[in-house]
């Protein structure tokens, strides 16, 4: 190594195509047994011109645009007639009657296409006779993360089989996460959730509570996990005594 | 003979001011349905007045969303930020509006009116005088347009300027760059047309585009400067500060720019003159290369169509038709301006000076030594 040690040395480093091509810059140490490092002066003039260092940059990209195209106007004109297009088919659309976008207007409209996964909405399940199928255990209001379920509990002595029932049930929507806990927690499987949203706009915030009336509205052409929808006439003949199914098996 | 023309004048101010609020007004609706429209949205239609003690809402597509944002923005809190400038901070908005409307003095919006042939009772009061139909009419119009429209860039630049905010002072230097830059295209533009109609009062040049080229053509400036029209109307965009050219608002990079730390009706006013300014470049642009209020083959008495046939209208006809005809081109070119709002992206700011010292500043001079000779070897026109 020489005595006068370049600072830096500079080298363009080409990797692999497709890749961005780096210029490092490197400072190079001088080994201990090198002599002292050059005055702070000395170094700036050895920086002033460093062939290496003007080496242009490589992009991977290249500047692909035509002549035609970086003359502005032919491709701005381009452009409108795309946008001014648009707007004069969907002018056309709106004016003979129909909708120039795809917008749902919501509260008025619902779209028919929610995602098959969609669970938007609670519905509690009913019994044959038309009462919720649910025991009011509070289970699904203790797994809750947001805390938005609100049973309130009723006792009838003369239903041995299940003497416990919601009187109130409310689920506040605008807290809801969806997250689906309570359909997990529920081992009446009295509450699920469905392919639909609730019917939420307001300009009142109580307004977004899901009451039990809404809930039990859910009425199913058929139903994979028992019969349903409930039949009226004779309720189905149960017997809740030990080593029995439960309504859902 | 004072009051006649007091009485003229001030219904002239006030059907200016009227109209340029109306578009101002009515541009934010168009705006927002037009970009709507064009991106396959429906835009704002949600606003209603219901009319008391019936159920009735009136939503009528929207067009009182306008209503309630002017509402919301006299409402809201007048945010004041710690400013060591409080003067510049507060007259900055009025010095940004008022300007807008002055341009709007010297462009005539229509032929000449004569108020005793059009209300006949009035015939003896106004005593067969007549009246140009625009504000102030004056044999300087140019250059009185390029001086007010300057003023509008001092409001931009004291804003950015006393809000005591970095992303509103990067807002002023840039509007006041782009204005030096976009300013010497447009009146590099314009001076094609002087030179053309050799004056410039706007009225002489408005009569001037009456007529026809060849009796097919009308005689519009956008016909003998195809390519000074062009680069008018990017300048006048350019100064009007809207996208593509919208760098001293840019909102992805410095917030709201210039006006970052104006709030409620303050900033209600930097909006309005911008909208207002769109419907001003569009006057400006139907008065210099649009030939005015004037329709091809129509004259102060009618039409004169080729083949000699004449249609003779009353006086208050045709002054109905040519103030229609200078609206509807105002709309047309306003529509034109949105359109281009909301099908461009915005320049990059070096991109954006670039733009207009290495290709507009050439092409105008081009334009104009193209035109220098053309006149000089015709002897004038």
């Amino acid at each position: 190594m020489s005595t006068t040690v370049t600072p830096t040395s500079v080298t363009p480093v080409h990797t692999s195509p497709g890749k961005e091509s780096v210029i490092r810059v490197t400072p190079t140490v001088p080994s201990p047994t090198d002599a002292p490092p050059p005055a702070p002066q000395q170094e700036l003039i050895q920086l002033r011109y460093n062939a290496e260092a003007h080496v242009r940059k490589e992009y991977w990209n290249e500047d692909t645009m035509t002549f035609w195209e970086r003359m502005y106007l032919p491709e701005i004109l381009r452009g409108l007639a795309i946008t001014t297009g648009i707007f004069f088919r969907n002018m056309t659309r709106w004016v003979t009657g129909r909708k120039g976008a795809l917008t749902t207007y919501y509260p008025e409209e619902k779209r028919a296409d929610f995602a098959p996964r969609n669970r938007g909405k609670h519905i509690l399940t009913q019994r044959p006779d038309g009462s919720p199928q649910c025991i009011a255990c509070n289970m699904c209001a203790t797994v809750c993360p947001a805390k938005v379920i609100e049973i309130e509990v009723g006792f009838d002595a003369n239903d041995p089989a299940h003497p416990k029932s919601p009187v109130r049930f409310e689920i506040d929507y605008s807290r809801c996460v969806f997250c689906g806990l309570c359909i997990e927690a529920c081992p009446e499987d009295a509450i699920r959730m469905v392919q639909d949203v609730p019917d939420l706009p307001s300009d009142n915030r109580f307004n977004m509570w899901l009451t039990m009336e809404e809930m039990l509205t859910w009425n199913p052409q058929s139903d994979v996990a028992k019969p349903y929808p409930p039949k009226g006439g004779a309720p189905i003949k149960r017997d809740h005594g030990r080593g029995d199914i439960s309504s859902t098996h | 003979m004072l009051l006649p023309d007091l009485t003229i004048t001030i219904l002239f101010i006030a059907a200016s001011i009227g109209v340029l609020m109306g578009f101002g007004g009515l541009l934010t609706w168009v705006e927002r349905k037009q970009a709507a429209v064009m991106s396959d949205r429906i835009g704002a239609n949600r606003a209603y007045i219901k009319i008391p003690f019936t159920n009735i809402k009136l939503v009528w597509l929207g067009l009182f969303h306008g209503m309630a944002d002017g509402l919301k923005m006299l409402l809201k809190e007048d945010f004041k930020p710690k400013t060591y400038d409080k003067l510049a901070y507060t007259i900055a908005p009025y010095v940004v509006f008022a300007p807008v409307l002055l341009v709007f003095a010297v462009v005539p919006f229509g032929g000449i009116l004569d108020p005793g042939k059009i209300i006949p009772p009035l015939a003896g009061f106004f005593a067969g005088r007549t009246y140009p139909m625009q504000v102030a009419n004056l044999n300087a119009g140019i250059l009185i347009i390029f001086a007010f429209s300057g003023l509008t860039i001092l409001g931009t630049m004291l804003a950015g300027w006393s809000s005591d905010n970095k992303f509103s002072l990067l807002g002023g230097l840039r509007a006041g760059s782009q204005m030096i830059s976009y300013e010497l295209v447009m009146g590099l533009t314009v001076m094609g047309l002087i030179l053309i109609f050799g004056t410039v009062d706007l009225r002489d040049m408005v009569n001037q585009q009456s007529g026809m080229i060849g009796g097919a053509l009308p005689a519009w400036g956008v016909f003998y400067q195809p390519v000074a029209a062009i680069l008018f109307l990017t300048a006048a965009i350019a100064e009007n500060k809207r996208i593509p050219f919208d760098l001293p608002e840019a909102e992805s990079e410095l917030v709201a720019g210039y006006y970052t730390e104006y709030s409620g009706m303050k900033m209600g006013l930097f909006m309005f003159a911008e909208f207002i300014e769109i419907a001003i470049v569009a006057a400006l642009f139907t008065t210099l290369f649009l030939g005015g209020y004037n329709l091809p083959y129509m004259n102060d008495a009618g039409f004169s169509l080729p083949g000699g046939k004449e249609i003779a209208l009353s006086h208050g006809l045709v002054v109905l038709l040519q103030v229609g005809t200078f609206l509807a081109k105002i709309f047309a070119l306003c529509a034109f301006q949105i359109q281009i709002r909301w099908s461009l992206p915005r320049f990059r700011y070096d991109q954006m000076l670039t733009f207009a010292w290495k290709l507009l500043l050439p092409v105008t001079l081009a334009n104009l030594a193209v035109t220098v000779v053309i006149v000089w070897m015709k002897g004038g026109m």
